[in-house]
């Protein structure tokens, strides 16, 4: 990182601010707390409020957590956090498994017509999602896709989805992380005698794994995360959570919902602080 | 890298999975709707692919056109907003000492990892007629108000009799600020990297040869951040012109935004073929706004190789 060998960093205490110092100056500081101000105030009072002691969702009434009690006695409520996070681990695992599969095959092959598929790979990143989430209704809608199917094979339809739009992410994580694999390493192990597959079980995979954490956490955070594509893509008896909270929203606002937000943020929160804790381990990895 | 032929067997057998899923379920269903858009309806569920541009067509209708332009022009002041809020912000963190910097980056890409939705209702819990903004105004509104009774200015109603909530919800700028408050950090980031890469000799020049702040930014800042900016404005306003959720959830009923209209189509008005269509008007101007990124960027590495 450029920053570490910063010619121009000053111990800010002992110098007066030179020309550069534009962090030191007033409002730039200002707009920088007025924005995570913005950012944040939003989120903060969201989770206050969850535990606060009142209806209204206005006045401070005290601590309670009686509406985390009552998001967790809300049957249908639990059935779509279950559902999201059912869709949400069947996701990470075939987002990981197909990411670092094209990932290896971007990285190491030249075959033709590359630059088309690394387009095709990219296309689900890039294209709006309410366009990915029309043409996946129409899909399952045209293939009579069964929306009857018991447990846990009536999410099938937005688990295919949600891996469709999340191992493109994937493969960009792990991708990054074969850039810095050392091939001499796979030709000395080849000369060694070692078979193709080998070489991918015992070198490379190893030296994927912190690519294919980053990626499992960015899967699982992009299926839990996506609305648009899991409304179009949900059938009538399928319930997820972020289609329950929308019908909850639309409604009215209520402290209940506060109170099931805020533990999907905080959730959230611990997926990223991993994802980070991981990325200090190894700094190459980008994470967003 | 290695030619594919050389390693048949562990191509095909990297290849295969990730390409099946990518072409059955992304390319066909995308291709599936993009043949329903040259189709007809037929009956109430049926579709007849003619070949016909009359979905295309109806789309220039001015209703839809209305709807076009207004989104175009939402995301447009998205952007533009943005940029204003971001800039700054951007500029700080660069100069910012490492650590700073660091937590910064994480703070402002953290509301990223939270749920859309969760977001958009921590807006609405904020901005509704009883929400904490109009709660803080009515809260100024009666000290400003015991103040001017105090200075003996109480009996003319000088604020009004009573405190009038604003409504902030279910209008054009409710939406305005969600699409600001979703897309924000969309904006800073490209900012954040193109500054970063910015030589920093050239300011200190800039300044050693008498030239103030702001003849500074505008004179070397902006010409040598461009390819970033641009970069910025692509990225911001691609996703705030198919923005859903933020329209549907925060605005009115004159707020409807093209994704709005697209969701109609496919969910109660049942015209897949129109949908279909808007789908791809909104997809072919995605692709115009990325192509012009690619030239841009292309431009800046060229531009570096030169200098």
């Amino acid at each position: 990182m450029s920053w570490i060998k910063n010619p121009f960093k000053r111990d800010t205490r002992k110098n007066p601010a030179g020309p550069l110092d534009y962090y030191r100056k007033l409002w730039l500081r200002l707009a920088v707390i007025g924005t995570l101000f913005f950012l944040y105030a939003p989120i903060v009072n969201l989770i206050a409020f969850s535990f606060n002691d009142s209806r209204r969702n206005i006045v401070w009434r005290g601590f309670t957590l009686k509406y985390y009690e009552k998001a967790w006695a809300n049957d249908s409520l639990m059935v779509a956090f279950g559902n999201s996070l059912t869709i949400a681990l069947i996701t990470t695992v075939f987002a990981v498994i197909l990411g670092a599969l094209s990932a290896y095959v971007m990285w190491r092959f030249k075959f033709p017509f590359r630059a088309v598929y690394e387009g095709g790979m990219a296309l689900p990143i890039v294209i709006p999602e309410i366009c990915m989430g029309v043409a996946m209704m129409v899909f399952f809608a045209r293939v009579g896709w069964p929306t009857d199917l018991p447990y846990p094979l009536n999410l099938s339809a937005i688990t295919i989805a949600h891996i469709a739009f999340s191992f493109p992410f994937a493969a960009i994580v792990i991708r990054a992380r074969l850039e810095t694999f050392n091939t001499e390493l796979s030709e000395s192990a080849q000369d060694l005698g070692a078979s193709e597959l080998q070489v991918f079980r015992n070198i490379i995979i190893p030296h994927m794994k912190p690519g294919l954490i980053a990626g499992a956490l960015l899967s699982f955070t992009l299926s839990l995360d996506d609305f648009v594509i899991t409304f179009f893509t949900s059938g009538p008896n399928t319930l997820t959570f972020p289609v329950k909270i929308y019908s909850m929203v639309r409604f009215s606002v209520t402290p209940e919902v506060n109170a099931a937000s805020t533990v999907l943020i905080g959730l959230t929160l611990i997926l990223t602080a991993l994802a980070l804790k991981l990325q200090n381990r190894d700094k190459e990895l980008p994470i967003v | 890298m290695d030619s594919w032929r050389q390693h048949r067997s562990a191509f095909w057998a990297a290849f295969t999975a990730p390409t099946f899923w990518l072409v059955v379920f992304f390319l066909i269903p995308l291709s599936l709707l993009w043949l329903f858009s040259f189709g007809e309806k037929e009956g109430i569920t049926g579709i007849n692919i003619t070949w016909t541009l009359k979905q295309y067509a109806r789309a220039l209708d001015p209703l839809y056109l209305g709807i076009f332009a207004k989104s175009l022009w939402m995301a447009f002041l998205t952007t533009l907003i943005c940029l204003i809020i971001a800039f700054p912000v951007a500029i700080a963190i660069v100069f910012a000492p490492p650590k700073a910097r660091l937590w910064l980056l994480l703070l402002i890409i953290l509301p990223f990892w939270t749920n859309l939705l969760i977001r958009t209702y921590a807006l609405i819990a904020v901005l509704r007629t009883r929400g904490q903004v109009n709660f803080g105004l009515e809260w100024m509104w009666e000290h400003a108000n015991s103040f001017l009774t105090l200075v003996g200015l109480g009996s003319y109603n000088l604020l009004g009799a009573d405190f009038e909530p604003l409504g902030m919800l279910y209008n054009n700028s409710a939406v305005l600020i969600g699409l600001v408050y979703v897309h924000l950090p969309f904006m800073v980031l490209p900012l954040y990297a193109a500054l970063d890469r910015l030589d920093r000799s050239y300011m200190e020049a800039s300044f050693d040869l008498g030239a103030g702040h702001i003849r500074t930014f505008r004179s070397i800042i902006i010409p040598l951040a461009l390819p970033g900016i641009a970069s910025g404005i692509v990225i911001t306003f691609i996703p705030a012109m198919g923005s859903y959720l933020t329209p549907d959830l925060l605005g009115g009923t004159d707020s409807q935004m093209i994704a709005n209209v697209i969701e109609r189509q496919f969910k109660s008005a049942n015209d897949w073929p129109f949908g279909a269509a808007l789908s791809f008007i909104l997809m072919y101007v995605t692709f115009f706004g990325l192509a012009l990124r690619a030239v841009l960027s292309k431009r800046e590495k060229m531009g570096g190789k030169a200098a």
